[in-house]
Order: C-alpha cells, then structure tokens, then sequence
C-alpha cells in the first residue's frame, strides 16, 4: 500500500509539472499585457514596464524562472493587488470558499442521498416521482438562478435571512442551499438508479429470503453497495465546490478565490493564471488519489494494491 | 351667529400670530446663524448618527499613491490623504496641504505655501520634503509605476521615465524642490494651467519617507502599515471583503467634515447591490442599463455626466477612408440620439464633439469649452446620402465594404449592429461587417491599425481639453488611425507652449474645430453615471477626473424620522 502511494505521488508530481508548462506557454499566447491602463501608456513605458517584471525577456526564460522559483514554493505577487502574493491570494479566499462550498456539499450529499434511497424504495409511487422532479428540475436550473431567487424573496422580500456579507453562520445558509441544489439533484439521480438495480440483484433476494430483516438489508447491502459511483463523482463534485464559485460568491459577494480562476485571464495576471491552475490541478489530482483509496475501502474487489498489504 | 362670528375672529387673529411668531423665529435663527460665521459647517452637527453605506466593485488594488492606477483606489485615496489642492464641490481645486500658491510670470514656476496644520495622523506635520520623496519615488525605475506618465507636465519627468536617456533615472532631476518645511517649488516643462487641479491626484500625493522607509515591503499593505493626512483614516481593511474610514483627527480641516464613519462592502454583482440598497443596508449603489427601466420613476434615482466620451475612430491608412466626404458621410448617416436614449438607457448624452461638457470651463467667464464651441456635427441622413454619392464618385468606387472592429461586450455588441443597420440603410452601397474582439486584443489590433473603423472610448487624464485633443496629433501615441493634418499639430503644439491662458484656450477651440472639418472621427456619445441614492445623503460630490467621489462634505440629514 505505502509502494503504492509512492508511486501515486510521484505520478502526481509529473502531472503537476506537465500541466504547469503546457499552462505557461498558452498563457502566454494571451493579448495584452497586466497593465491596468496599458491603453494609455506609451511604446517607452511599456517597455519600461515590462522590464521591471521580466516580460522582455525570451518566454523560455521567463518559463525556467518561473519553475525554479515554483519548486520553492513561492508563487510570485500577483499585478491585480500591491504586495500581496499569490499564495496569501489562494489561502485567504480559499477559507471562505471551501467552508460554503464544504456545507453545500455535506447538505447535498446527505438530502441527495436521503432522496435516492426514498425515491428507489418506494419506486413508481409519489414520493418517487416527487424527489424526481426536485432532482430534474435541481440539474436543469443553474444555481445561480435559485441564489437569486433566494436572495430576493428570502432576503429582501421576507427578510428572513442576509441578503449578502460574509459575517456569521447565518450568512452561510442561502449560499450554500443555492450551491447544494445541484448536489443533491445529481447524488439522488445516482443513487435511486443504483439502488433500483441493486434492490433486483439475486444477493438481496438470497438475503431476504435466508430471514435478515428489511432494515439489515437496505442499510448493509444495498446502501453500500450503490455508493461506489456516488464516490466517483463526489470527488471533482467537491473540488468544483470547494474552490469556489465565481457566480455565486460574486451574488453574496463572499471574499472567496472563485473569481480569480476568471478574472486573473482577463487582465493576464500571470501568477494568479499560474497558481489558480495549478492549485486546481493539485487538488484534482490529491482527490482522485483518495477516492482511489476509498474504492478499496468500500468495496474490497476493487483493492488497487491486490489486497497484498 | 354673534358667537360664530367672533370664534371666526378669534381663529384669524390666533391664525396670524402664529404666522408672525414664524417669521420673528425664522428671523431670529437667520440672525443667529449669520453670526455664527461658517454657521451651517461646524456648529450644527445633526445629531443623527454620521454613519454612510457604501458598495466598491472590487477590493482596493493599491494604496500606495505612487502605485495606484484605477477608480477603486483613487477614490479611496481621495479620502484619507491629500495633496496640495483637491477637487471641491463645482470641481474647482481648494486648499488642501497647500493654504496658497504663486505663479511665475511664464506660468512655469509654482511656489506652493502649505498649512502649518497640515498634519500625518500619527500627529506630525506635512512638510514640503513629503512631496518630493513621494513624487521622486513615482518616477524611481525600481517602483515604476503604470500612471507615472500622468507627472509628464514637470520638469524632467518624462526624460527620468525613458530608458537610454541621460536623465533616465535620475529623480534628483525632477522639478521639484522642498525650500524649506512649508514651502515647495514645482518647476514646469511648460506652462500647464491645469496643473492645480493634478496636484489633488492621487500620484501627486505626499508620503513620509521616514515612516514609509520604516515599513518598507509592508508600506500600504494593511490599515495599520499606512499613515494618513485626508479627512478620513482607513480604520480597518478586510481584504477583499471591505474597509471602513473612520474620521481624521488630525485632519486640518476636521470641522469641517462631519460623517464618522463610511463602511464599504465589496459588492460585485449590481443585482445584489440594488437588493442591499433595497432592504437599506447601503445608501448608494450603481445601476447598468438593465436596472434603469426598473427605477425609471424611482425619485432615488440619479444620473450624472461623466469626462469619458466614445467615438468611432476612423481609420485614414485606408485609401477609401482618406476621403473626408466619405468619413463625414458616415457621421452624419446614424442617428446617435436613439443610440443613447433606446440602446444605452444610462444618462449618457448623444456626442457631436470630442472634449465632454461640463468637464472643463474657460479661464476668464468660466464657461464651458463645449458651451463655446457647440455642436460640431448632426444627424442627417439626407446629406449624408449627398456626401456619400459624392465620395463614392471621387474615389471611383460603387460600393464599399468596411469592418467595425468593437469590444465583445454585449452592450458593445448591440451598439455595433445599430450602427451597422443605420450606415446600411443611410448609405447605399455600403456594407459592414462588424469584429468583436476582447478588450485586449481589439487595443492590440487598434495599435497596429488593423481594422476600418472602431468603436473606441477615452477618459481623461486631467481636467484640460488637451487630454482629449493632444490624442491626435500626427504620430501621436494614440492616434492609432494615420490621421494627420499639419494646421491641427501647429495649434496643439502652440496651445502648449502658450503662456497666455486666454489665448491658449482660443487656439483649443480652434483645434476642436479643424479636426471636425476634417471629421477624423465620428463622435458616439457622452457616459452617464446611472445609480440610486437614499435622499438623506447630502453634500455628496462627484468628481468628472481622478477619483468619483470626496465624503469630505457629506452629511446625513432626515434618515430617521
């Protein structure tokens, strides 16, 4: 198990490096410069500008810069703020992000698969249609159209709860419900359609029929065993959320990193491009590592290692 | 009867004396106040909390005055520090560090004379030496900063800034010189008569080099790593979230200012601040076009002109566009009144010139450049089917296919096809195609002058028609469309050497003039500012250069009732 981890991590270290240079070289295919007001600046200044952060320099350079100060672990300072690293960027709006996007998830995934295993249950009554129609209509309608809803009638309507701000738990209800919708439509969608072929099998029958009660059953078999594709797809489903959501924090105007993956292209802030990829990628790739594990846990055929350790 | 009849007489006496009792009072208080000598500023403080909400699109990018280069950061700055003069309510420089100036004969040298009181917050006085460090320090290679060039009109600024001259470098060269603590001596290039209301922007800014050595890579960074000499101190900064001004102490007009405290809030997303400004949580937010219709009737509802003004630019590299009938044509094919009224909804005003109004005002009267000069163009589609008959046959040509290079904004996009559909339509023969582009890569092909015409915008640098007109001198930087016209460059470049502010003025109305006969480009409109603000904030002033907005005069009056 160790060898394997090994291995794994290193794998992940080459990716990380393949992404940063493919990154790095189409970024700099970018137009435009950093500059703020680069429509107003003449050839000289720019000039004059570009020299003082290295961008005259050939983008081979610029690129063997860049990695020797990447594998210290120093991202750079980004051109968007004064002073301010690229990596206080990431740690100070990663708080925010990941604690709404974390709850969004948490909430999703219990109501998804609370929905899933109902609708499965009671398959072809009420209840089943019902939790159906939450999840179609939870997958077509962008969570940006229920943050605004939500944040007019519950907000400004009913004021019920905070509009927007970034203040105390009760901030983090409306944007995390708006962020959840499309967690629980996509885990109860999964969910019911495993536990529907689950419930068919012969092993349940067998189960059943040799006396262990419903309850035993539903809960030992069948709910474990339709986890492994909820597994699956929770793994990017979470790092989506946890890095943030550029419209949703823009609607509750929470201070969180989502927008830097945009903005940081459109006014070619170099470092950030870099760092918000690559922060990206290594959260990609770190999950997929622990799913892999969690395969094994859940359900011992699929054991990576051969079961050796 | 009788009774009624002298209860009627009763009531009218009763009636009338309290009408007398009013006037005595009214006149009593007028008296009283009038005593009082600045009266409405300092004795009467309303005794309502002097508290104001604000929103800011965005988290402040720099606070160091020699680095900052955009709207967020120069309105912050505008409020907690202070150079020699600021932008008052007409928008006019007033006293700021400096209580008075003198100019030399040839309007080159400025002498500044700063208050005594003038004070840092942690309690020392602002010298003359803080200018010169903070403006020598602008200018440095090492800090470099993007809006540098806004120092041009002082001696020397533009040599230190440009690599492989001799002077390159060499802060030490700048016209500036700290005579003694209260005294500072600016010298010129040339005579700028503008140059007092730059000296309230933010890159004209004093810092204590002391102070500011003592931080060093921590200077400006946080709330507490900065001192202030403003009406307001930045009490606290939540990055990327928000900051809050509280009152400056030490400030030396402190009387002046009455509003405690302003919290601010990063509020990306307009729906979201019309929702905050709804349930009252902010007192002030901006509206786009979407909103507008929303609030038509709304009396919260405010819009104002703003300095920047978009045009077409025509591109005269391109033999057809060399020809003025046809660019004259073009101009006068579409009709820019529907454009603002249907198309933007924002307050913006149709544009038949180049330097904005209300933006800058004549050295003697006081008027309005554009007052004087007035409408250099109209939409006429009659005469422009005429022109463009008699264009088409000068360059030899039954039609013609031009491309309208445009930002990919969605408002951009709709402006484009209306254009497009009105020169189609005024003008027989004439097809466009129209490329969208992203904002950096349509510059990129403005630059190289890769396109026909272009929907492009300018805001100004300083409060002077010649931030708008020196644009289009032969080879200038951003001319960008090969226009050239050798009367146009002698009167810019006189107007700029001209000591004579009267005569300076004239010859700018007159460039104004003859790059309109030349009809080089072909005027959009004028922006509006478009947004919602609660009645009880009074004494709010915008500014049209520089930063928005100065709290310095705002109160706020009749919140609770």
């Amino acid at each position: 198990m160790l060898r394997y981890i090994t291995q794994r991590v290193l794998y992940m270290i080459l990716t990380l490096l393949i992404i940063a240079t493919i990154t790095f070289f189409l970024m700099k295919l970018l137009p435009g410069s950093p500059f703020n007001n680069q429509d107003k600046l003449t050839e000289t200044q720019r000039y004059a500008l570009n020299e003082k952060y290295g961008l005259n320099d050939p983008v081979p350079v610029q690129y063997i810069n860049y990695i020797t100060k990447l594998a210290q672990g120093d991202l750079g300072y980004t051109f968007q703020f004064d002073g301010r690293t690229v990596n206080s960027l990431i740690v100070n709006g990663m708080g925010p992000s990941a604690t709404v996007g974390f709850e969004a998830l948490l909430f999703g995934t219990i109501v998804g698969l609370l929905l899933g295993i109902m609708a499965a249950l009671k398959h072809n009554t009420f209840l089943d249609y019902g939790a159906m129609v939450i999840a179609v209509f939870g997958i077509a309608i962008p969570s940006f159209v229920f943050a605004g809803l939500l944040q007019y009638y519950v907000g400004v309507k009913l004021q019920w709860l905070p509009v927007a701000f970034w203040n105390g738990p009760e901030y983090h209800i409306l944007p995390a419900f708006s962020l959840s919708v499309g967690v629980i439509a996509t885990v109860a969608r999964f969910m019911r359609t495993e536990m529907l072929e689950i419930l068919g099998t012969d092993y349940i029958l067998m189960a059943r029929s040799k006396g262990v009660s419903k309850s035993a059953v539903i809960f030992k078999h069948c709910v474990r065993n339709s986890l492994i594709p909820i597994v699956t797809i929770l793994g990017p489903m979470a790092i989506g959320l946890i890095t943030g959501s550029l419209v949703i924090e823009n609607i509750f105007a929470i201070p969180g990193i989502g927008e830097q993956f945009v903005k940081a292209i459109q006014v070619n802030d170099y470092p950030v491009i870099m760092g918000t990829t690559l922060f990206f990628s290594f959260l990609i790739v770190a999950i997929i590592l622990i799913v892999d594990i969690l395969y094994g846990i859940i359900d011992p055929r699929i054991r990576v290692a051969g079961g050796k350790s | 009867m009788k009774k009624s009849k002298w209860s009627l007489l009763l009531t009218l006496v009763l009636v009338l004396s309290v009408f007398l009792a009013a006037c005595s009072g009214g006149d009593k208080d007028k008296a009283s106040d009038s005593k009082g000598g600045e009266g409405d500023n300092a004795t009467e403080k309303p005794n309502e909390p002097q508290v104001l909400n604000l929103v800011d699109g965005s988290e402040i990018p720099s606070m160091d005055s020699s680095q900052a280069t955009d709207q967020v950061s120069f309105e912050v700055m505008n409020n907690v520090f202070e150079g020699l003069y600021r932008l008052d309510k007409d928008n006019q420089p007033t006293e700021g560090v400096a209580e008075s100036h003198k100019v030399n004969e040839d309007g080159t040298v400025y002498t500044f004379k700063l208050n005594p009181n003038a004070k840092w917050s942690d309690g020392s006085q602002v010298v003359a030496k803080d200018f010169v460090f903070a403006w020598q320090k602008a200018l440095h290679p090492d800090t470099l900063s993007e809006y540098a060039y806004i120092m041009g009109p002082v001696k020397n600024a533009n040599a230190i800034q440009t690599d492989g001259d001799p002077l390159y470098g060499k802060v030490e060269e700048l016209g500036v010189k700290a005579v003694d603590d209260t005294t500072l001596e600016v010298t010129l290039e040339a005579p700028a008569p503008y140059f007092l209301g730059l000296t309230g922007f933010a890159t004209f800014y004093p810092q204590k080099e002391e102070y500011v050595k003592k931080q060093a890579d921590k200077y400006s960074l946080e709330a507490n790593t900065m001192i202030y000499n403003g009406p307001f101190v930045l009490s606290e900064w939540k990055h990327n979230e928000g900051w809050q001004f509280k009152k400056n102490d030490q400030y030396w007009d402190k009387d002046t200012v009455k509003l405690d405290e302003v919290n601010v809030k990063i509020v990306k997303d307009i729906a979201t601040g019309v929702n905050l400004y709804e349930t009252g949580q902010v007192d002030s937010v901006g509206l786009n076009s979407e909103f507008v219709d929303q609030f038509k009737d709304n009396e919260d509802l405010v819009t104002r002109g703003d300095a920047a003004v978009y045009f077409l630019r025509i591109n005269q590299k391109k033999e057809e566009l060399k020809n003025v009938n046809i660019r004259k044509a073009i101009d006068m094919a579409y009709d820019k009144q529907s454009l603002v009224d249907v198309l933007l909804n924002n307050g913006s005003t149709p544009a038949y010139f180049l330097v904005p109004g209300e933006f800058t005002f004549s050295p003697e009267g006081n008027e309005d450049f554009r007052k004087t000069n007035g409408d250099l163009g109209k939409f006429d589609a009659e005469e422009a089917k005429k022109l463009w008959a008699k264009g088409l046959e000068e360059i030899g040509k039954k039609e013609l296919t031009l491309e309208l290079l445009n930002y990919d904004s969605d408002g951009a996009k709709k402006t484009g096809e209306y254009i497009k559909n009105q020169l189609e339509k005024n003008l027989p023969g004439l097809k466009v195609s129209i490329k969208a582009q992203p904002f950096k890569q349509k510059l990129e092909l403005e630059s190289k002058g890769e396109y026909d015409f272009s929907y492009a915008g300018w805001g100004p640098d300083y409060q002077d028609p010649m931030t708008f007109l020196d644009m289009f001198i032969t080879d200038g930087a951003h001319n960008q469309m090969g226009y050239s016209n050798p009367k146009y460059d002698e009167l810019i470049n006189s107007a700029k050497k001209e000591t004579d502010t009267k005569k300076r003025w004239e010859t700018m109305l007159e460039a104004e003039k003859v790059l309109f006969e030349d009809q080089a480009i072909s005027p959009l409109y004028q922006q509006g500012i478009v947004g919602l603000r609660k009645p009880y904030v009074k004494g709010l002033v915008n500014h049209l250069f520089g930063a928005d907005t100065s709290y310095k005069w705002i109160y706020i009056e009749g919140k609770q009732q």
